[in-house]
């Protein structure tokens, strides 16, 4: 796993261009002090998927790993209820 | 727990936790059936020693990928407080219940219980990354 510190410089869907791969990744969760993630609330947990349904790497989301635990949790709830698909192209 | 005050301390000394239910009801049932369905759960609850907190109905939804060749549900959330043996029991009755497609309980932490709130309060309408000042102590 890398360290905070280091950037990951392959292409990804969060860092498309040059400017967005230089820029430091930050935690979301922390940065505005959202302490709970609604495992009902769909649109939000896209942003944590691939286009398969796949739960992306915190190395790509930059997100902590206090917080990667509870969005893994947050989004297999939400496939076990059926607001999530388990797999699928192009989900978003 | 004492003998003598069988009738008083038998709320009081349990402790409650608060949980959260989904339940997808099958989509083929009536307005009517619906209702009893709900009301029936409703009555579990609070006949087991729970307190429901509040309840929420989506309507007819449609799921993310069928479930049972059937591609919309009627989702019914239920928060309640209830003590810890009361989870198996009402999950029995889901079990044994042929209306209900799936369901899920989960345990709220402080935060979740406090994220419903403010949900209830109508407090996430602008976004999800609105913070109340007194919340951002950190």
């Amino acid at each position: 796993m890398a360290k905070p510190q280091k950037k990951y410089t392959g292409s990804s869907v969060f860092n498309t261009t040059p400017d967005a791969a230089q820029r430091k990744k930050y935690c979301r969760f922390k940065k505005n002090g959202i302490k709970y993630i609604d495992y009902k609330d769909a649109n939000f947990l896209l942003k944590f998927v691939n286009d398969q349904g796949k739960i992306l790497p915190r190395r790509l989301t930059g997100t902590s790993l206090k917080f990667q635990r509870k969005i893994s949790q947050a989004v297999k709830r939400a496939r076990h209820i059926a607001v999530l698909p388990f797999t699928g192209d192009m989900i978003k | 727990m004492a003998t003598k005050t069988t009738k008083s301390t038998k709320v009081e000394s349990v402790v409650l936790n608060n949980y959260e239910s989904v339940i997808i009801f099958t989509p083929v049932l009536s307005e009517e059936q619906l209702k009893d369905a709900v009301a029936k759960y409703r009555k579990i609850i609070t006949e087991n020693g729970g307190e429901l907190i509040h309840e929420e109905n989506w309507g007819l939804t449609k799921l993310a990928y069928p479930i049972q060749k059937k591609t919309t549900g009627f989702y019914h959330i239920y928060e309640y407080k209830a003590p810890a043996s009361f989870v198996s029991t009402f999950e029995l009755a889901f079990r044994r219940d042929e209306r209900i497609m799936r369901f899920l309980s989960t345990v709220l932490d402080k935060h979740s219980i406090q994220y419903n709130v403010r949900k209830r309060n109508g407090e996430f309408n602008q976004g999800k990354n609105t913070i109340k000042p007194q919340e951002a102590k950190k």
